[in-house]
């Protein structure tokens, strides 16, 4: 059968893959450079008889998005670094209350307005850290628009499977960039639904805490009568004070993630079999890493990469399995070093260095190829 | 010979409570009022939604057995709106506090009003932050005391209704916690408009409030809505000066079949298929 290729915009690939998982309703502000995932969702939501409206702020799109995820739709929400902060509230309390949604950064270099119209990728400590108190949160870096296509499908299935807020970080570059995607029919697509609770109503709690499984979300209106709190709750939803329900309540936010790690995680590895120099990238610059070190293949240096996809949570253990007979790892990103400071705590004693770019320029495969050099050098 | 009571239990979540509220709140009569008209326009418990922001008003979800949300300080309306887009078929009642619906939240309430989406917004009016321990709130009469205010407000006070008014909302009325009869109807009245409804309920913190403006218990509080709320349409007749440190109460503005939003966005959706 003939493959359907497309030729599309980054934002049109997180648009049209969110469109295959099943998503119904969007809720977004306009901000450059992620605009045309609401603009292209305004219409093609609407001809599948889906919901997307513009509301008065980010917070308030999240809001909504929130609302109706609650209720039972897949909810998407896309925005750019100062948006991103104002999200911050409510990231929070999706984690909180194990709401699920989808939340796209395209990111923007710098703080408050910075650059609105080049790229960074200066969100990935934001990413986890940005709301407030103890929580965990998937975040998911593709580096293609083929890529971001899949990786949208692949958030929604995470934040209906773990009821957490995911996060996608592209960039500016990826998210304007045209690439082809190979669009998959829908029947070969692993897509996880909503679903009404396999219990009866009386039996439902909305959450659970001891048995290691993420309880489904029983969208509301449907019979299933329950309460949601931003407070922490126990089990049943409504608020406690309990100083072991507190600790169980606050763990289990972590521990439905960190111990799931080996589902969530995903990345990529090229030439690391036998790599002295591992350069660990990321996103768009991970492009370029690719080109550098065939370039200093050619030159006899055995360089390889590893691409978290998954960048959070962070996957510690393949970054020191390959740090161990590494020796000497380079973290190119086009921020001030944020990923380096994951990449030094699982560097198991190798040299790490960091190549920083923040000028609003993509990094060149020339740049990372001259680092490669000189460290290989050292 | 003795009424028969009405079963408020029906409605309450009893394992959640003792309420948080202090003896003497405007808020119980408040809820008993919401629940009591509920029942009295007949919803199925499945198929009402009840989102609050944060504040002591902003609990009543907990206690009430409906789909209920506890959502972040001033954007319940923002989950009630993407609840309210995405099951249309459900009613939603949004709960806020005045600093709640109007300080934190104002964005919020001038875009619902203005979108004219069939949501009620109750707004629990103590003129004050009664969770926070009694700072200022956008609604607080010129000259009153509160923590943040010591020697005396010098803001000009939103008026909830006229606010609401202008900015869209279709059905506006305002009564107080000593009215709660009246509650009781206005609550219905304001759940069977189609279109943005917003009821300001002028409510009584005697902790919080009071207790700094000459009011320290509940009762004086209570004597001051009495005393204050002039019917709208006895305000009509009354000199401008005669209102003077007075509000009016009654349904001050019911506009009858504006378009509404979801009606509204479920039309263009239908029309696009058809093309
Ligand atoms: C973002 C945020 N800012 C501040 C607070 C603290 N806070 C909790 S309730 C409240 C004010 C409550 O006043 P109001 O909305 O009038 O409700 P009331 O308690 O009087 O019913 C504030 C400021 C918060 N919870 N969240
Ligand atoms: S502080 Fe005021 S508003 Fe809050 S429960 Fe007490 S009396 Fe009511």
């Amino acid at each position: 059968m003939a493959q359907n290729i497309r030729l599309m915009q980054g934002n049109e690939a997180i648009a049209e893959g969110a469109l295959l998982a099943g998503c119904n309703f969007m809720a977004g502000y306009p901000i450059t450079p992620s605009s045309e995932v609401i603009e292209i969702l305004s219409s093609r939501l609407v001809r599948i008889g889906g919901v997307c409206i513009q509301m008065e702020d980010e917070i308030a799109a999240l809001g909504a998005v929130l609302g109706a995820s609650l209720a039972g739709a897949k909810a998407l929400t896309a925005s750019s670094g100062p948006g991103i902060s104002l999200k911050q509230e409510h990231i929070g309390y999706a984690s909180m209350c194990e709401i699920p949604c989808v939340i796209i950064n395209v990111m923007r270099g710098g703080p408050s307005t910075g650059l609105p119209t080049l790229p960074a990728q200066s969100d990935i400590m934001q990413a986890r850290w940005g709301t407030h108190g103890d929580h965990a949160i998937i975040a998911i870096t593709p580096s293609s628009v083929n890529e971001s296509f899949y990786e949208t499908i692949r958030a929604f299935n995470l934040a209906l499977k773990y009821r957490t807020p995911v996060m996608i970080l592209t960039d500016e570059i990826i998210g304007h960039m045209r690439e082809k995607v190979v669009i998959p029919e829908k029947k070969d697509v692993e897509i996880i639904d909503t679903a009404l609770p396999d219990i009866p109503p009386e039996e439902y709690k909305p959450y659970n805490f001891k048995s290691g499984k993420v309880t489904p979300l029983a969208p509301m209106g449907e019979g299933y009568r329950y309460h949601v709190t931003g407070l922490i709750h126990s089990e049943t939803g409504f608020p406690s004070q309990k100083i072991d329900i507190i600790q169980d309540a606050q763990k289990w936010l972590y521990d439905k993630i960190y111990k799931n790690i080996k589902d969530i995680e995903k990345f990529e590895e090229f030439l690391t079999g036998d790599a002295e120099i591992l350069v660990v990238a990321y996103g768009s610059t991970s492009r370029s890493a690719r080109q550098a070190i065939s370039m200093a293949r050619e030159d006899g240096i055995k360089a390889g990469m590893f691409r978290p996809i998954t960048i959070w949570p962070f996957p510690d253990e393949q970054v020191s399995r390959l740090a161990k007979r590494a020796k000497k790892i380079l973290v190119p990103e086009m921020n001030m070093g944020q990923v380096i400071l994951e990449v030094e705590r699982n560097a198991c004693g190798s040299y790490v260095r960091g190549l920083n770019v923040v000028n609003g320029e993509p990094i060149t495969p020339d740049m990372i190829y001259a680092s490669i050099k000189e460290i290989s050098s050292l | 010979m003795e009424k028969t009571k009405f079963d408020y239990e029906k409605y309450l979540r009893k394992n959640t409570l003792p309420h948080i509220w202090c003896p003497g709140c405007g808020d119980g009569i408040i809820l008993k009022s919401l629940i009591r008209a509920i029942h009295k326009n007949g919803y199925a418990k499945d198929d009402v939604v009840i989102a609050s922001g944060i504040g002591c008003a902003s609990r009543l979800p907990g206690y009430v057995d409906f789909n209920t949300i506890h959502t972040t300080h001033g954007r319940a309306l923002t989950f009630s709106i993407g609840i309210k887009m995405f099951k249309p078929r459900l009613k939603v009642i949004t709960i806020s506090g005045d600093g709640d619906a109007l300080a934190i939240g104002g964005n919020h309430f001038i875009h619902a009003a203005r979108r004219n989406i069939d949501i009620t917004l109750i707004v629990f009016n103590n003129y004050t932050y009664g969770m926070t321990g009694g700072q200022a709130s956008p609604t607080q009469p010129k000259g009153s005391f509160s923590t943040t205010t010591p020697f005396g407000s010098i803001d000009q006070p939103f008026d909830v209704c006229a606010l609401a008014q202008a900015a869209g909302a279709t059905w506006v009325g305002r009564s107080t916690s000593y009215h709660a009869v009246q509650l009781e109807k206005f609550i219905s009245e304001a759940m069977n408009h189609k279109g943005f409804s917003v009821l300001d309920i002028i409510t009584n913190c005697h902790i919080s409030y009071g207790r700094r403006n000459k009011m320290k218990s509940p009762a004086e509080m209570i004597k001051y809505q009495k005393e204050r709320a002039v019917n709208v349409r006895a305000a009509e007749n009354l000199a401008p000066e005669a209102m003077e440190g007075k509000f009016k109460t009654g349904v001050l503005y019911n506009k009858k079949d504006a378009p509404e939003f979801s009606e509204e966005y479920y039309r263009v959706l239908e029309s696009v298929k058809a093309k």
